[in-house]
């Protein structure tokens, strides 16, 4: 977030004090609480979220809302635990594998596009923009139909390799932009120690890029973890789910259970409560990046 | 992409001390480092979307799996799927669902993003705050407003009942007048924080000379949002709403969990139809087909998109 503000060295106006309106100072307090009211309404989704993941299945009919959960229990939790524990788990797989896909592809491809200037590097990040864009409903269809003549689906593979089509754009975007700012002395030096380029990028510029390749790490892993749309057409046994799927069948069987299904939500979110609070501002970067980076 | 179109002098090339053969065989090896990801253009984009394409002149169905034959058959999908009764009303719900979840975010996103221009305390962790709507996986967002809009229990009902703001508890998702109306206001709410941060953004590169000349002009607050800063911010307003546009039409799993497109196809939407199509009625063709329509309308939203980035991107320079 900070780094947006960084990098556009704008002055940033500052309220003249004019006669006959509020001081400066007060301006700032109600500033501030308008924000905090904003940013209450906004969030209030998730707090009735964790709200009723604590509450008994009496509060959840009451006529009334429950807004604390005063007699709140654990038993949504304990469900999660023994219903979604699998879903769970295949969604770290797939997620990590996703990860682990994706910089394969997008590390070498940025390092070749930003410092090797590879020929054609204009056309492939035009590529790589523009298949961003392609439905996912296309992707999917397609994929259904290749898996099924390849047996794999319902095999976690599957699910990686088309998790990864949300995520190798992304990171090589955001990659490349990163590798373009890296002095190319860095390299240079490496080369005229006699260092081939392949070594040259695994122990000159991967360290440096570290912050670009967790970031770039971070959000394939989340892309992953919240897909929806190729997990429900590529798997159709309901042991090898992805938790976003489990979720989705959960509700359907259990409409009145909402404290286990608001549980398996509030798990599902930790993911991307981590990420805001270790990369937080690099996702305001990731926001951006699709509409300034291209 | 502007700053992708002026790479600088190739300094790498000219490591190489005699050029010729040398330099051709770097490039060689520096391709090395790209071959992976064209090839996985090729697999994992080129592939499924020409697959696509030839899937909707296809009678594919799940007999195909088995036989391992689809034959071709022309048109027949396209026709059948306009002669579906409920495919004008589909495409309807399409433009109301995009027309609808664009206008909100982004008036939201842009009173959003002004606001958040003035300095006060805790403005940055705010802002960042904001931000979480964006990263929950939307499943999750789903099932909590699908929770919130319930119509006995959910708390929207409660809460406007209790206000004797309605007589009767509106039935949000399961009436076919209202369950359109509910996945916009829930898209709207996942799609505030993206437009917020890009227009802030937006905002923030804008000069500040010119605002402060406006206000010793006498120039309104309302005045200076109007003629000076919306027209200043045209370029980030054309990507956001054609990013938006692009983002919106595909929009699937909020539809999914909220209504699944029910009751009786009422918030429908083209993706959602196509999913319908595909892995519930099991015609891959005509699903394929419907799959298609969406390709030609983001191709179009891209051109307009391409073309304001770089429209963009030339005034900036």
């Amino acid at each position: 977030m900070s780094t947006v503000i960084r990098q556009t060295p704008v002055t940033r106006r500052r309220p003249a004090g004019r006669p006959g309106r509020p001081s400066k100072r007060a301006r700032k307090v109600l500033g501030t609480c308008t924000g905090i009211v904003i940013v209450a309404v906004m969030l209030f989704p998730l707090y009735w979220m964790l709200d009723a993941s604590f509450l008994r299945p009496q509060d959840l009919v009451s006529t009334t809302p429950v807004w604390f959960p005063l007699h709140g229990t654990l038993a949504g939790y304990r469900d999660v635990f023994g219903s979604q524990g699998g879903h769970l788990l295949i969604s770290l797989i797939v997620a990590l594998g996703t990860v682990a896909v994706t910089l394969l592809i997008a590390a070498p491809a940025a390092y070749g596009m930003a410092k090797l200037r590879v020929p054609g590097r204009r056309l492939l990040l035009f590529v790589l923009l523009v298949a961003q864009m392609i439905p996912g409903i296309v992707m999917a269809n397609s994929f259904y139909i290749a898996a099924n003549s390849l047996g794999l689906v319902n095999s976690p593979i599957a699910l990686i390799l088309a998790d990864s089509t949300l995520a190798v754009p992304f990171a090589t975007l955001i990659l490349h932009s990163f590798l373009r700012g890296v002095p190319d002395e860095l390299g240079e030096a490496a080369a005229i120690d006699g260092a081939s380029w392949l070594r040259t990028f695994v122990s000159v510029i991967l360290p440096v890029a570290r912050n670009a390749v967790i970031t770039a790490g971070l959000f394939s892993f989340l892309f992953a973890w919240a897909d929806f749309l190729f997990a429900v057409t590529l798997t159709t046994q309901d042991n090898r789910a992805p938790v976003t799927v489990g979720i989705y069948r959960f509700i359907g069987a259990n409409v009145t259970q909402w404290s286990s299904v608001m549980a398996t939500g509030v798990i599902a979110s930790i993911p991307a409560a981590l990420l805001l609070i270790i990369a937080q501002r690099y996702v305001a970067v990731g926001i951006g990046s699709a509409a300034t980076k291209g | 992409m502007a700053s992708v179109l002026s790479v600088k002098a190739p300094a790498a090339a000219a490591a190489g001390a005699t050029p010729g053969r040398r330099r051709r065989r770097t490039a060689w090896r520096a391709a090395g480092f790209v071959v992976p990801v064209w090839a996985y253009v090729l697999c994992f984009y080129v592939y499924p979307l020409v697959s696509n394409v030839k899937m909707g002149f296809q009678n594919y169905t799940v007999s195909s799996f088995y036989t391992g034959s689809a034959p071709f058959v022309g048109f027949a999908n396209y026709t059948a799927v306009f002669r579906d009764p409920q495919f004008v009303s589909i495409v309807v719900n399409t433009v109301l669902f995009t027309i609808g979840s664009l206008a909100f975010q982004f008036a939201i996103g842009l009173a959003l993003a002004v606001f958040f221009r003035r300095i006060f305390p805790l403005n940055g962790v705010l802002r960042s705050l904001l931000l979480v709507p964006w990263l929950l996986p939307l499943v999750v967002s789903g099932t909590v407003w699908r929770w919130m809009m319930d119509y006995d229990s959910g708390v929207i009902n409660q809460t406007l009942l209790h206000l004797h703001l309605i007589s009767q508890p509106v039935p949000w998702l399961v009436s076919t007048k209202m369950s359109l109306i509910a996945v916009i206001v829930v898209n709207v709410w996942v799609g505030i924080p993206f437009n917020m941060v890009i227009l802030y953004s937006g905002l923030q590169a804008l000069p500040e000379q010119v605002f402060e000349a406006a206000a010793l002009d006498g120039a309104s607050a309302w005045q200076r949002f109007t003629r000076i800063t919306l027209p200043m911010l045209r370029p980030v307003i054309l990507v956001v709403l054609t990013l938006g546009l692009i983002y919106t039409v595909k929009v699937f799993d909020v539809i999914m969990l909220v209504t699944q497109g029910g009751p009786a196809n009422s918030s429908q939407t083209l993706t959602t139809y196509a999913y319908d199509l595909s892995f519930t009625q099991l015609s891959f063709g005509q699903g394929a087909a419907v799959g298609n329509i969406l390709i030609l309308v983001a191709i179009v939203f891209a051109g307009i998109y391409l073309r304001a980035v770089r429209d963009r991107d030339g005034e900036k320079r």
